[in-house]
């Protein structure tokens, strides 16, 4: 019974377990339909959305959030996060924008005239679901989400539509014409250097494709030649695109384009609270993008700026931790759940080491109050020192240096890094392409958060191409590392008539942290793959117009709180005072401590003992009786009689279920100190078997803890009558050997009461009449032995006294004279009468 | 007085006693050769492997720097068999010594001495937690000395960074990876130890708790639990290596620290109350 119940308890404590830890939620359905909505520049074009509407699990109004998907995607991207916003009680809204997924129309890059006018279609459209909170007629409360071409529409429709009530654009740009032309002096895209891969990639996703799986296995379809040439772009900007990237050169007709596109374009307009999301991993929209959005927002509007583990590079990408920033975000400001988690101003994820569990790399998020901007709280001048250096332009521009490979970089160097540090870097530079200059491996650690600046000479002639790039170097065994693999392109114009110009150089904005000993090394670079180089063969010399690298830190950056946990010191010091209160509460009452015993005590005083089996079998049943000083006492009846549960609790091996031992007066219980007046043998010998009979009975004497003079050691020994086999190991001894070695060992000490449980057994006929004798002269010299035996004659010959059981119950007691007179005409054997006592003898 | 002369309660079973009776035991003597014999069997693996085509950059897993200097080798050792050899001998030892005393039936002659009950666990405790921390330190001292006299004394290279540390700095660094790898054993020892008063079969304590041991890590590996997985025994098992970074970091050591010894105070108080009210009838 007790197993059972036990094994129900474990089952019942699993099952409560599991039903806490048990993810739950209501279940949310998607409803697919197809918005119509009409955009142009005139309103005239009539473009069908694919929609897909989820609404707030568990029913009611709700605020609605309109999740848009990043470039090449569709609202299949986004459907995992939509369902997972609609279980958290937001009416989610996901479509395919135009010239992507199922919608029809022609991609516009974002532009004002399309995209955000679908997209404000599309919050009319939520404004007439009952599912939607309103704040006034045709005014649904609402947010946009979004990552890369999804976050630019966030934007964009947050600057033209005033109805947006807070937007999280994640990863995107502010600029689009400055980052495919960027330039690092500052000079704008018109001198800025084309990031051709990336742009290839961008473009080229335009094109009409299957998404995942379906685009590997199926057959492509046949294109028409304008389908080839400009997929589902709008022709114009298609046409553009196609010049800029034969030529590398931003025209102004593409500038104006591509900003159009852009939230540079919206500057000041911006009044919904925004949550900037943007990678640290990212050589397409790097940091500076969002720190260019954040100051574009209306003045006195909330903002914050993240700087997470990903990008369009990769990385861990952080997808958990960015939901919950989202989340709190839309919570505070669309729920107006005043008990969200706030979102400080500048976030930043750091690497924090590997989790001591499960070896997995950690991230940290280190925050401050107030957004510093790339430039900083402080900045830190490091020292730079090194030649002048000529450096060439390979013709063709081959082979040219690696930063970052856009969509290879994220394979590499994802998943194992964090926070910019300890990843795997493909930079490469190429031999005679690359100036170098080093700072001295650094006394203190240096956290750089922003983007650090330097001042470059560039001797030559006419525009000089170049790409400027911050390594961390270690030491001599491993190679340097270029944070994020990010590179600041630049171009230098070299004014007629002069040998040179000095520029100033925004390096790449990052968050890293540059340790003890490393050093910093600029490297200036005449190509790098990512970008369009000029094709003509040129050399140069490049110097450093100033050796300081300006480095900006945050030092208001600090994690949150995490230093030790509560439980960490609380549960051991809970665990360790509830042991010991499990303890102090378990300890056996000494009943009889305080007692005085007189001292003429019998030496064994069984009253009213009584113990019963698992089963509730009775094995003792109210056993009284009395053993006084000089007698050997046999303990008589059959198998089963509870004569061993009987010597058992004497030995204080089991508790009494009622009832009372006492010896020598002293009531028994586990480890009562009178035991060590009984000496015992009960159900067989206990011996080391490794160990020889010689040091078994030494080490249990030394068990005992009682002086070796005590012991009597050569009487016992001679007792067992072992000779040389007692330095032979007890497992070679025989079941007789095995007897008689225990028997001396219950003798050690010469104990008041020696208990035996079927001493003779395995002995051969000498050795049984020598053990009587010895039993015998034991009790003569004023000490007790308590027999116990199925050998009726073997009791009849050493007993003074016998006790008789049957069925764990006294039959009688008296001593074996008197027995065998009251013989009940039987015969004047102890068998006879004995049979006859527990009535077999009929 | 009641009570045999010289006998004291304070005096029974002494650790010296105790001591002896376990240590002549066979399997005692297997579990230390096999622990002080690992080391050179790796040693002997590493010199017979392949070798590392020369200019070749190594890798910086523990594993790859193993045979770049004797601490190094050290760390590997411990890495490889803190998991499971370790975990198996300190079950050994604190599992089998109540259960093997019952299965002999000497349990019973013991408490009838009598060595009064807690003191007899507590004796046993003592001795076997102390096998078990000689265990514990053996492996990575033969581990040091094995590849001190193989690869030679040298700096540690930390694994993952490759960073180096200098020999004499990291010397007290290992002593704390042998006392955190002592505490995070403590379960191991405290849960072994209740399940060898439980049962009269000295396997089968020590197969009891090697085998929830497994089951602990089994459940680590389900990242679906998250974050009470910090709470399994088994889940720091492997802080130690943040001794061995460039900087200590405290943080895994102290949960592991802590939760090791939450576990083990409640498993033997357990232990106690329970063998207390116990009737031996082995």
């Amino acid at each position: 019974m007790r197993r059972v119940s036990a094994l129900v308890a474990v089952l019942a404590l699993i099952g409560a377990v599991a039903w806490l830890v048990w993810p739950s939620g209501p279940e949310v359905r998607g409803q697919e339909s197809r918005v119509a909505v009409i955009d142009g520049p005139a309103d005239d074009q009539r473009v069908e959305l694919d929609t897909t509407f989820f609404p707030p699990a568990g029913g009611g109004k709700a605020p609605a959030v309109l999740l848009a998907h990043g470039f090449g995607g569709s609202k299949q991207s986004v459907r995992a996060d939509a369902l997972r916003l609609a279980q958290d009680g937001y009416a989610v809204l996901t479509w395919s924008a135009r010239g992507f997924g199922r919608s029809t129309g022609q991609i516009a890059l974002n532009s004002p005239d399309y995209e955000v006018k679908d997209v404000k279609q599309l919050i009319d459209w939520l404004a007439k679901r009952p599912e939607v909170v309103l704040d006034k007629a045709g005014d649904p409360r609402v947010g946009i989400a979004g990552g890369s071409y999804g976050g630019a529409i966030a934007l964009m429709t947050a600057a033209h539509d005033a109805r947006v009530d807070a937007i999280v654009p994640q990863i995107t740009w502010y600029d689009l014409a400055d980052a495919l032309f960027p330039d690092a002096t500052g000079q704008g895209p018109q001198s800025g250097v084309f990031k051709s891969l990336w742009a290839g990639f961008f473009f080229g996703r335009g094109a009409p494709s299957a998404q995942g799986l379906q685009a590997l296995t199926r057959q492509p379809a046949p294109m028409t030649a304008e389908e080839a040439r400009c997929g589902r772009f709008l022709p114009e900007i298609c046409a553009i695109y196609q010049q800029v990237a034969t030529t590398g050169r931003a025209t102004p007709e593409a500038i104006e384009l591509l900003r159009k596109a852009s939230p540079s374009s919206v500057q000041g307009r911006v009044k919904a609270p925004t949550l900037l999301i943007q990678g640290q991993r990212d050589s397409l929209f790097p940091l500076g993008h969002a720190d260019a959005n954040a100051k574009a927002i209306a003045p006195g509007t909330p903002v914050s700026v993240m700087w997470f583990d990903g990008g369009h590079d990769g990385g861990n990408g952080e997808a958990d931790w960015l939901y919950a920033q989202t989340s709190a975000w839309l919570a505070r400001h669309l729920k107006g759940d005043t008990a969200a988690t706030p979102v400080q101003a500048f976030t930043v994820t750091r690497d924090g080491g590997r989790d001591p569990g499960t070896r997995q790399r950690i991230r940290l998020h280190p925050e401050t109050g107030a957004y510093p901007g790339l430039s900083g709280t402080t900045t830190t001048d490091v020292t730079l020192s090194g030649p002048e250096q000529n450096i060439v332009n390979p013709p063709g521009g081959n082979p040219a240096s690696i930063s970052t490979v856009p969509g290879v970089s994220g394979l590499l160097g994802g998943g194992g890094g964090g926070g910019g540090q300890n990843n795997l870097s493909v930079s490469l530079d190429m031999p005679g392409q690359a100036a170098s200059f080093e700072s001295a491996p650094l006394t203190a650690p240096l956290q750089l958060t922003g983007s650090p600046s330097v001042k470059l000479r560039v001797y030559g002639k006419g525009e000089v191409t170049l790409f400027a790039k911050l390594y961390d170097v270690p030491d001599a065994i491993q190679p340097p590392t270029l944070p994020a693999g990010l590179v600041a392109p630049l171009r230098v114009k070299i004014p007629d008539g002069a040998q040179s110009a000095d520029v100033t150089v925004a390096l790449p904005a990052l968050d890293h942290r540059f340790t003890v000993g490393h050093r910093l090394r600029l490297t200036v670079t005449t190509t790098d793959m990512g970008f369009a180089t000029p094709a003509e063969p040129a050399s140069y010399r490049v110097a450093l117009a100033a050796p300081a690298l300006s480095v900006p830190t945050v030092a208001t950056l600090s994690a949150p709180p995490s230093g030790v946990a509560w439980w960490v010191w609380a549960m051991p010091l809970a665990a360790i005072v509830l042991a010991a209160v499990l303890l102090a509460m378990g300890r056996a009452r000494r009943g009889t401590a305080g007692r005085t015993v007189e001292e003429d005590s019998a030496p064994l005083e069984i009253s009213g003992l009584t113990k019963a089996y698992r089963n509730g079998e009775k094995a003792v049943d109210e056993l009284s009786f009395r053993v006084e000083q000089g007698q050997v006492l046999g303990l008589l009846g059959p198998n089963g009689a509870g004569k061993t549960t009987t010597m058992r609790m004497m030995m204080g091996l089991i508790h009494p279920d009622a009832g009372e031992i006492r010896i020598f007066g002293e009531r028994v219980t586990p480890g009562a100190p009178v035991l060590s007046r009984l000496g015992s043998f009960v159900e067989g010998p206990g011996f080391l078997p490794h160990l020889s009979g010689r040091e078994n009975i030494e080490l249990y004497w030394a068990a005992t803890g009682r002086p070796a003079a005590e012991a009597h050691m050569e009487e016992a020994l001679e007792i067992a009558g072992l000779g040389a086999a007692l330095e032979r190991a007890v497992r070679t001894y025989s079941q007789g050997m095995r007897q008689r070695l225990a028997i001396a060992q219950a003798m050690l000490g010469l104990p008041d009461l020696l208990v035996l449980d079927e001493p003779t057994n395995g002995l051969d006929p000498p050795q049984i009449r020598e053990m009587r004798e010895v039993l015998k002269r034991y009790a003569r010299d004023g000490r007790t032995v308590i027999v116990s035996s199925h050998l009726l004659a073997e009791v009849e010959q050493t007993c003074t006294h016998v006790v008789v059981m049957h069925r764990g119950r006294l039959i009688t007691t008296g001593p074996v004279a008197a027995l065998l007179a009251s013989s009940n005409g039987h015969g004047p054997r102890l068998e006879d009468v004995f049979l006859d006592l527990i009535g077999e003898n009929s | 007085m009641n009570r045999a002369e010289g006998y004291a309660p304070g005096r029974t079973l002494p650790l010296r006693v105790e001591i002896v009776r376990q240590f002549k035991r066979r399997r005692t003597m297997v579990m230390f050769g096999l622990l002080l014999a690992l080391p050179w069997i790796l040693v002997i693996a590493f010199q017979f492997g392949p070798q590392q085509p020369s200019g070749q950059q190594p890798g910086l897993r523990i594993s790859d720097l193993a045979t770049a200097s004797g601490l190094n080798f050290a760390a590997f050792a411990l890495s490889v068999s803190a998991s499971f050899l370790l975990v198996v001998a300190v079950a050994l030892f604190c599992g089998d010594t109540v259960a093997s005393e019952a299965n002999w039936s000497s349990l019973r002659y013991l408490l009838a001495a009598p060595v009064p009950r807690d003191r007899l666990l507590r004796q046993k405790l003592i001795v076997a937690l102390g096998f078990s921390a000689a265990a514990v330190i053996a492996l990575p001292l033969m581990a040091l000395l094995a590849g001190t006299v193989a690869f030679g004394w040298d700096d540690i290279q930390v694994p993952g960074t490759g960073e180096v540390i200098p020999a004499l700095d990291v010397l007290p660094r290992f002593g704390i990876v042998i006392g955190y790898a002592l505490v995070s054993q403590l379960v191991v020892a405290a849960l072994a130890f209740l399940i060898s008063t439980v049962t009269d079969s000295p396997l089968g304590a020590v197969g009891g708790a090697v085998g929830l041991w497994i089951v602990c890590t089994i459940l680590q590996a389900v990242e679906a639990l998250g974050t009470l997985r910090e709470f399994l025994p088994t889940f720091w098992n492997t802080a130690w290596l943040d001794a061995l970074a460039p900087t200590i970091d405290w943080g895994g050591m102290a949960k592991g620290a802590s939760i090791s010894v939450t576990y083990a105070a409640l498993l033997l108080a357990f232990t106690f109350r329970r063998f207390r009210r116990k009737d031996v009838v082995s």
